[in-house]
C-alpha cells in the first residue's frame, strides 16, 4: 500500500503548491504507515525531481515523453491512474489547481474512487472512517465528507496545508505506461503564460480593488503595491463585468475562490458574493472610504479613508520598510 | 447540432447558509433555488451556438421533482427541451454517472456545464462524465467557438490560458467569459411552460462518498482600525503582529 502524489510541472519546474501537495501526501502516508511515491509527467530534470525527497517522496516515477511534454488532460489522467495501480496506492493526492480539477475526477472514475476536491485539512481516520474536510457553499461552510471506496482521491486547496520538510532520499525511476491514442483527441494549440505575474489561485498575498477605484486607469497604484509585496492582483465582479480588469482576476462566488495568507481589499464594499470567495483568507485588510462598508465586519485590519490617499502612503511606507 | 447542458439546482447566491439536525443537513427553509450561475453561462453559450436554427439545446438535471421550477427557468432562458433524471444527486460521481448513461441513449455533439456548482463547489461532474463516456473533457473554459465539426476552446491555466482544439464529441465546463448569462424575457417564460420536460429514472450504483457533517468557519475577531493619517502603521502590524509580510 502507498500514497501517490501527482507533481505538476511548469516548464520543467515545480511550484510551491506542488511541494505543499507532497507535504500533505507525506502526512497521509505517515498516518497510514505507508510510503509516498510522486509521479511527474513531462521533461523534468533529475535535480528538480530529487527535490521532492525534501518533502518526503521516497520514490519518484518520471514519465519523460515528448508526447506528454505539455498537459494533455486525458492522457495525464490515464498515466496517473496506471501509476496508482502499479504502486498499489490507497490514496492519490493532487493540487486543486486548474489542471488538478480536470484530472482528479477522471482519475477517480478510472479507479472507482471517491473524490474530495478542495480539501483543507488532513483526513481524519476515525474508527475505520476516512473523513476529509472541504470547502462548501463558496467558503461559507465546510463539508466533512466520508469516502468509502477502496481507493481515495484528494485534491488539496492551495495554501491550506503549507509546505513541510520531511527529508528522505528520493529514488527516481523511469516510467512509461501504454497510453491509448484516443487520449490525445483534444489537441493543445497554444499556451500563453504571463511569466512576470504572480498567479492568483495559489498566491500567498493578494491585492484586490473594486469600484472605489473609479476607473481602470487608476490601477497603476494597485499594481505597484502588488509588485512591492510580491502579490497577485485581483478585483471584484463589477470591475471585471465592466472590463476594467480581466475575468481571470475576479474573485468571489462566481469568480474564483482564494485563500491567501493576506488579502488586501481596496475600494470593495464586501457584498456577500465577494466575501464568499475570499473569507478563507488568513488575514484580511480592508481599505474603504465608507466606515459602514460590510467588509469591515470580516476584516482583521481596516483603514477608513480615501484609497487615493491611503494607497500611495502605503506604498511609501512599504518602500521604507523594505529599506 | 445538438448540445446537452447539465444544470444544477443551487441556493441563491445571497443565501445565508445554516444547517439542521446537528449540522448534518443544509437548512433549505426560506431558501430560494436558482440555476447554478456557471451552468447559466454554459446554457447561454449553447443557446448562442444553436441560434438561427443551427441546433437544439437540451438541459439535463439530476434531481427530484422539487428542481422542476429551476428546470423551467432554464427553458425560459431558451433551452428547447429538458430531461430530469429522477434522483437525489447525492454526489458528483452518482450525478455524472446518470448524465453519462443518459447521454449514451441520445445523439449529441457536445455537453456543456458550469465550472463548478456553488453549493458543494465540486468541479467534478464534467470530467467524470468525460471519463464515463471516454470523450475529452476540458475544464474551466473561457471561450468556445464551434464550426460544426471542430471546437476551439480557451481554457484557464495558472497565470495564463491554453487554446485546445477538439473534433468530435466532448464535454466542457464553462467559466465567466464563455458567455454572458441571458435573462429570460416574458415570451421565454410563457413558452417554457409548454416545452417538453421528460422524466427518466436513475440507475443505481454503489455509493462511495457521503457528507457526514457540515461546519461553519469560526467568526473573526473585531477589526483593528488604523487611522488613515497613520497608514504606515499598518505595514508594521502586518509584519510584526500578523506576520504575513
Amino acid at each position: 500500500m502507498s500514497v501517490l502524489v501527482y507533481v505538476e510541472q511548469v516548464d520543467g519546474k515545480f511550484k510551491k503548491s506542488v511541494f505543499e501537495a507532497v507535504s500533505y501526501a507525506k502526512a497521509i502516508a505517515d498516518i497510514q504507515g505507508s510510503s509516498l511515491t510522486a509521479i511527474s509527467i513531462g521533461n523534468v530534470g533529475e535535480a528538480e525531481l530529487k527535490e521532492l525527497g525534501k518533502y518526503g517522496a521516497s520514490k519518484v516515477l518520471n514519465v519523460a515523453n515528448d508526447q506528454l511534454k505539455n498537459f494533455v488532460n486525458q492522457a495525464y489522467a490515464s498515466v496517473i491512474a496506471e501509476a496508482a495501480k502499479k504502486e498499489n496506492a490507497a490514496v492519490v493526492v493532487l493540487s486543486n489547481s486548474f489542471s488538478g480539477k480536470g484530472l482528479a475526477p477522471r482519475i477517480a472514475v478510472k479507479l472507482e474512487a471517491g473524490l474530495v476536491d478542495g480539501a483543507v485539512e488532513l483526513p481524519k481516520l476515525d474508527g475505520g472512517q476516512f473523513l476529509v474536510k472541504k470547502t462548501a457553499f463558496s467558503g461559507k461552510a465546510f463539508a466533512i465528507t466520508e469516502l468509502t471506496s477502496a481507493v481515495k482521491v484528494i485534491a488539496l486547496n492551495p495554501n491550506a496545508f503549507g509546505v513541510k520538510e520531511a527529508a528522505v532520499e528520493a529514488t527516481v525511476e523511469a516510467y512509461s505506461p501504454e497510453i491509448k491514442s484516443t487520449d490525445f483527441s483534444a489537441i493543445v494549440k497554444e499556451i500563453v503564460r504571463a511569466t512576470n505575474k504572480v498567479s492568483l489561485p495559489d498566491a500567498e498575498l493578494v491585492v484586490s480593488a473594486g469600484r472605489g477605484l473609479k476607473a481602470p486607469e487608476n490601477w497603476g497604484m494597485i499594481e505597484e503595491l502588488a509588485n512591492l509585496l510580491g502579490a497577485a492582483t485581483a478585483c471584484s465582479k463589477p470591475v471585471s463585468d465592466a472590463d476594467w480588469r480581466p475575468h481571470s482576476e475576479h474573485v468571489g462566488q462566481t469568480g474564483i475562490a482564494i485563500s491567501p495568507n493576506l488579502y488586501i481589499a481596496i475600494g470593495i464594499s464586501g457584498a456577500i458574493q465577494h466575501l464568499a470567495g475570499v473569507s478563507s483568507s488568513k488575514v484580511i485588510v480592508v481599505i474603504n472610504i465608507d466606515p459602514e462598508a460590510p467588509f469591515f465586519k470580516v476584516a482583521d485590519y481596516g483603514i477608513v479613508g480615501d484609497a487615493f490617499v491611503v494607497v500611495p502612503k502605503l506604498i511609501e511606507a512599504l518602500k521604507a520598510h523594505k529599506g | 447540432m445538438k448540445i446537452l447542458v447539465c444544470i444544477s439546482n443551487v441556493p441563491d447566491t445571497t443565501t445565508k447558509i445554516t444547517f439542521t439536525n446537528d449540522n448534518t443537513q443544509f437548512n433549505t427553509s426560506g431558501v430560494s433555488f436558482i440555476v447554478n450561475p456557471y451552468d447559466e453561462i454554459a446554457l447561454s453559450r449553447a443557446i448562442e451556438l444553436c441560434a438561427g436554427g443551427k441546433g437544439t439545446v437540451t438541459v439535463i438535471n439530476v434531481g427530484e421533482s422539487v428542481t422542476e421550477p429551476t428546470i423551467r427557468k432554464a427553458l425560459a432562458i431558451g433551452a428547447d427541451d429538458a430531461v430530469r433524471i429522477n434522483a437525489d444527486p447525492r454526489d458528483a460521481y452518482f450525478t455524472a454517472y446518470q448524465i453519462a448513461e443518459y447521454a449514451k441513449t441520445t445523439d449529441y455533439d457536445m455537453i456543456l456545464c458550469g465550472r463548478e456548482s456553488i453549493d458543494y463547489n465540486g468541479s467534478q461532474v464534467a470530467a467524470m462524465v468525460g471519463e464515463f463516456l471516454d470523450i475529452p473533457s476540458i475544464s474551466i473554459i473561457k471561450k468556445l467557438d464551434y464550426d460544426g465539426t471542430t471546437a476551439t476552446i480557451e481554457r484557464e491555466i495558472e497565470g495564463g490560458k491554453e487554446v485546445v482544439s477538439v473534433s468530435g464529441k466532448f464535454i466542457a465546463s464553462c467559466a465567466e467569459g464563455t458567455a454572458v448569462a441571458t435573462i429570460p424575457n416574458m415570451r421565454g417564460i410563457m413558452s417554457a411552460r409548454s416545452k417538453p420536460l421528460q422524466v427518466v429514472e436513475a440507475k443505481e450504483i454503489a455509493q462511495i462518498s457521503k457528507v457526514q457533517q457540515f461546519d461553519t468557519p469560526p467568526p473573526r475577531g473585531a477589526v483593528k482600525l488604523v487611522p488613515a493619517e497613520e497608514t504606515e502603521k499598518l505595514i508594521g502590524l502586518l509584519h510584526t503582529e500578523a506576520k504575513v509580510i
